[in-house]
């Protein structure tokens, strides 16, 4: 064990503290979620708030932002210095205290300054909308947050970045003293994410105070001054990003990791066991000519004359930035999941085969993780045990060897049970029975219910499409070593990520994509984070259609 | 770290306190559960209040007799609800079921068991049309079905000539107003009825059994031995008391046999079989069920091709109970199967309830009418307290998942 690099914070010859949160204690029925948290936000900084999931940070902000009223918690909260007693979300806005969620909450069908002003809007004297007002006051906090777009416009017309500065200007017009931001780059690509950083950083010069909860390490050291740690609902540590005048060293990676995890982690990627069959060079999942369309729009090409193969027992990545078709590609291949087929085939084992449908691409051998699991994957009302069975309820039938097997068609739900016994061991998936609710679950656990699916599935290969995103480290390893041991018995990969690193730690091969085609192969002796970057970013010479 | 395996594992699972197994598993089901002692408490209520007369065996067969076609319906509904969707026009299929069975009976002579399976044959077709709109054109079923209850509702009216039709032959009133033949010597009970009881406990307590070792066999966790043994026993108790009331009476309604066989088919098909599970999945949601190789068209048509046929049948069963085919039959009765789904545990986003569940939603609301009704409580407090219940049932279940939610 090496000593801790970060250095506690000095009290003396620092700004005031803007936000104290002491001694905060808020428990469930027979949960404890945070014990004796303390939190202390000073003017003017940006602080990182960063644990696994389930270690209480949500129900820290819930705390802080009044979702959970004034009594229903133990400790005290101080805000500029005075204690104050929130008993909803509106009241802790009114003293500027404003929280940015994962999920966004923009009315979509509503315009930009519709959604900025929405439950605070700009009155005229007669008490109905001032719709002068409202568009010149969006403008002014548009161009305050950097987002080039007519406030008229609405917000379903936005990408997900653009969402987010609504947000920030929607926080903005509340006058915002100190703004929570949940996940912000959670679903951003690196362009939205260095932007949002950016703003952050601008808002931070403007006084603006900030609490950044976030999993991307490298951000937190980009632009937190100080980061807390959270695990297990107790507050571990706060240390200093930077210091100007201390000799202390960078606060590193791995030093947040083992604040979070409570242990070394010295490398963030299981070893993997080599596949060992007699079939181990044998093409698994070929995949030739792919070609889709846009689903709406018939002249926009979304990936276009893709091959690729991978063998049994290889993890394959696929890199591109967002928009360059890899969960496009996916979802087509798939059972036409996605978008207008128009040419490409697929095989498996050396075999063509239909994946027409989802239930053919399942027989052929095919399974697919989606990257998102709320919306594509999970039964979030179902219980765990049914959410594991639900592509293999044909083949949950009883097994007792020997003995009559049960009806055609129907389950046997001491099987089914047994076998989401079975996935909750084996994959370390917290939850104190396999009846509970999935949506009751972190979003790692929340994971791992989607991965048994498919791993029970049996496919000869599986897509995974960000299988960790969204989740705290000590997860993710978790289901890296699951990934690793899939490929050791044979299983073929394809691993869909935008986290360079994860790649590299895991992956055979990585074909990169860009703008819908493929645009490079890359092994895994060659392949660095700035090699891939450059497939990435390559740009076709001509542009086809318009 | 420990490594994970993805064999299975040869030891068992860890397995939780028993108590804290019970609770969870409790709490998945509360509202089943709670309507359940909801229920137990209304007998309790109404038979305190009416000096005995709610739990007589005659009125029992009555409250059966009464609410069979509410429950036929409410179990069909369920599944629609399950499956995400609503069934609006239940109550016009109803009438217009009844319609056309008195006009094959009393107009054409057909004899009855022909009749009513082309009644149901009418019923399948209905719920297809709907069904085909809904599954293959995509049409939300709240519109869809809106149509079929302005539809079926008129089709009755044309058919029937805005006359009543009647009257139907025994056999076919026997569906709704007939008992099982007594058969054997006089005791002072029906004997066909005690015998079906005895074979309910026996097959009931050979289930629980088959179902204890195969738990134990496979090392899934149980429930404690004295929890079962009282589990058991209330289960019996139950069955005979009921069992008794009937047989000092006119013994086993016609009606009830083929609610039980409703129950347990559709019951064991949504719970254990393949397509059962599909409609949870189609209606928590639809996208991940999609990806996970549900064939949702062919569930959503199937869904209400289900629900045409037990409309067809609760309207055999309520045009045999007035022994007429009325153009102003099952008015409302739409309405009253989704209560009875809500009540019993149906929520309005999909996925979620049981059949049974549905069957003591609808007991829920019999036993309210039919005990404010010996009481001599007016239809007019009647109809405002059914909408507390509902009300206040839904209302408690929100409330349990906030709390629980958090």
């Amino acid at each position: 064990m090496t000593r801790p690099v970060g250095e506690p914070l000095p009290t003396a010859g620092r700004p005031r503290p803007v936000l104290e949160m002491r001694a905060i204690t808020k428990t469930f029925p027979g949960v404890t979620a945070l014990c004796d948290v303390h939190l202390t936000v000073r003017a003017g900084e940006i602080h990182a708030v960063c644990g696994e999931n389930g270690a209480g940070k949500s129900t820290l902000m819930k705390v802080l932002s009044g979702v959970y009223p004034h009594g229903s918690y133990g400790g005290e909260i101080r805000f500029e210095g005075e204690p104050v007693a929130f008993k909803d979300i509106r009241a802790s806005e009114q003293r500027g205290i404003v929280i940015i969620h994962q999920e966004l909450a923009l009315v979509p069908q509503l315009s930009i300054a519709e959604n900025i002003f929405l439950g605070n809007e700009q009155r005229s004297a007669r008490g109905t909308i001032d719709w002068n007002a409202t568009y010149r006051e969006a403008s002014r906090l548009l161009e305050r947050v950097g987002l080039r777009e007519k406030p008229q416009t609405p917000v379903a017309e936005l990408g997900v970045g653009q969402q987010q500065l609504v947000e920030i200007a929607k926080a903005l017009a509340k006058e915002v003293k100190l703004l929570i931001l949940d996940e912000p780059t959670a679903a951003l690509n690196d362009q939205d994410s260095a932007h949002l950083l950016e703003l952050i950083l601008q808002l931070r010069a403007h006084g603006v105070s900030g609490i950044v909860i976030s999993h991307k390490l490298n951000e937190i050291r980009a632009i937190a001054d100080s980061v807390t740690i959270l695990r297990d609902g107790r507050t571990i540590e706060t240390l200093t990003v930077r210091q100007a005048t201390s000799t202390a060293p960078e606060l590193s990676e791995e030093r947040l990791i083992r604040g979070m995890v409570g242990r070394d982690l010295d490398h963030r990627f299981p070893d993997r066991a080599p596949y060992r069959g007699e079939d181990a060079d044998q093409v698994a999942l070929a995949v030739g000519g792919w070609t889709v369309r846009h689903p709406v729009d018939h002249r926009r090409t979304v990936v276009d004359q893709v091959s690729l193969t991978v063998r049994r027992g290889e993890i394959v990545g696929l890199a591109g930035l967002m928009g360059a078709g890899r969960t496009e590609l996916a979802m087509s291949v798939f059972g036409r999941s996605y978008g207008q087929y128009v040419a490409g085939t697929v095989a498996v084992g050396g075999r063509e085969v239909d994946t027409r449908t989802v239930p053919a691409a399942i027989a052929a051998g095919l399974a697919y993780v989606t990257e998102d699991r709320k919306r594509y994957g999970l039964n979030l009302l179902d219980t765990l045990q049914r959410n594991v069975s639900l592509a293999s309820l044909p083949r949950m039938r009883r097994h007792d060897a020997g003995r009559r097997h049960g009806m055609r068609g129907f389950v046997d739900e001491h099987h089914e049970r047994r076998v989401a016994e079975h996935y909750r061991t084996a994959l370390h998936i917290k939850t104190p029975t396999v009846a509970e609710q999935v949506g009751r679950l972190s979003g790692g656990n929340q994971q791992k219910v989607v991965l048994s699916r498919w791993i029970h599935a049996d496919p000869q290969v599986l897509i995974l499409d960000e299988p960790t995103r969204g989740i705290d480290v000590g997860a993710k390893y978790e289901i890296y070593t699951v990934i690793g041991e899939l490929a050791a018995r044979g299983k073929a990969v394809l691993f869909l990520s935008s986290e360079l690193p994860e790649l590299l730690g895991m992956c055979d091969r990585i074909y990169t994509m860009a703008e819908g085609r493929l645009t490079g192969e890359v092994s895994r002796t060659e392949a660095t984070q700035e090699v891939l970057m450059r497939h990435m970013t390559l740009r076709r010479t001509t542009r086809n259609g318009s | 770290m420990t490594t994970t395996t993805t064999t299975p594992p040869e030891d068992p699972p860890a397995s939780p306190p028993a108590l804290t197994l019970l609770f969870h598993r409790a709490r998945a089901n509360m509202r089943q559960y709670g309507m359940l002692i909801a229920l137990v408490f209304l007998v309790v209520l109404f038979q305190i209040w009416t000096d005995g007369t709610l739990l007589l065996p005659n009125n029992v067969s009555n409250l059966i007799q009464q609410n069979s076609y509410i429950l036929i319906l409410a179990m069909g509904m369920m599944i629609v609800i399950i499956a995400g969707h609503i069934d609006l026009s239940v109550g016009s299929l109803v009438a217009f079921v009844g319609a056309m069975a008195a006009v094959l009976m009393v107009k054409h002579d057909l004899p009855w068991v022909p009749a009513l399976l082309l009644s149901l044959l009418i019923g399948a077709v209905a719920g297809a049309w709907q069904g085909f709109f809904i599954a293959y054109l995509g049409i939300p079923s709240f519109i869809v079905t809106l149509a079929g209850m302005l539809l079926f509702r008129g089709a009755t009216q044309i058919v029937l000539e805005g006359q009543s039709l009647a009257p139907f032959p025994d056999g076919f009133q026997d569906l709704a107003k007939g008992f099982l033949p007594e058969v054997g010597p006089y005791t002072q009970y029906h004997n066909p009825t005690l015998a079906l009881g005895l074979c309910a406990v026996v097959l009931l307590l050979l289930r629980e059994w088959r179902q204890r070792t195969r738990q134990l066999a496979l090392a899934l966790d149980v429930l404690p031995t004295g929890l079962w043994v009282a589990r058991c026993t209330a289960l019996t108790a139950a069955v005979v008391a009921f069992t008794l009331t009937l047989a000092s009476f006119h013994g086993v309604p016609v009606v009830m046999l083929l609610m039980g066989g409703l129950l347990l088919i559709l019951g064991h098909v949504m719970r254990n079989a393949v397509v059962g599970r599909h409609v949870y999945a189609l209606g928590g949601n639809k996208a991940a069920a999609q990806l996970s190789g549900v064939k949702d068209k062919r569930i959503t048509f199937a869904v209400f091709v289900t629900m045409g046929v037990l409309a067809a049948l609760a309207g055999c069963v309520y045009a045999a109970r007035l022994n007429a085919g009325t153009p102003q039959a099952g008015l409302n009765f739409e309405l009253e199967a989704i209560a009875a789904s809500f009540i019993g545990g149906a929520s309005m986003s999909g996925g979620v309830g049981t059949v049974m569940g549905a069957v003591i939603g609808g007991l829920v609301l019999g036993v309210l009418n039919n005990g404010m009704s010996l009481v001599g409580i007016g239809t007019d407090y009647q109809q405002v307290i059914k909408g507390l219940v509902l009300l206040a049932a839904v209302g408690f279940d929100v409330w349990n998942k906030r709390r629980a939610g958090r």
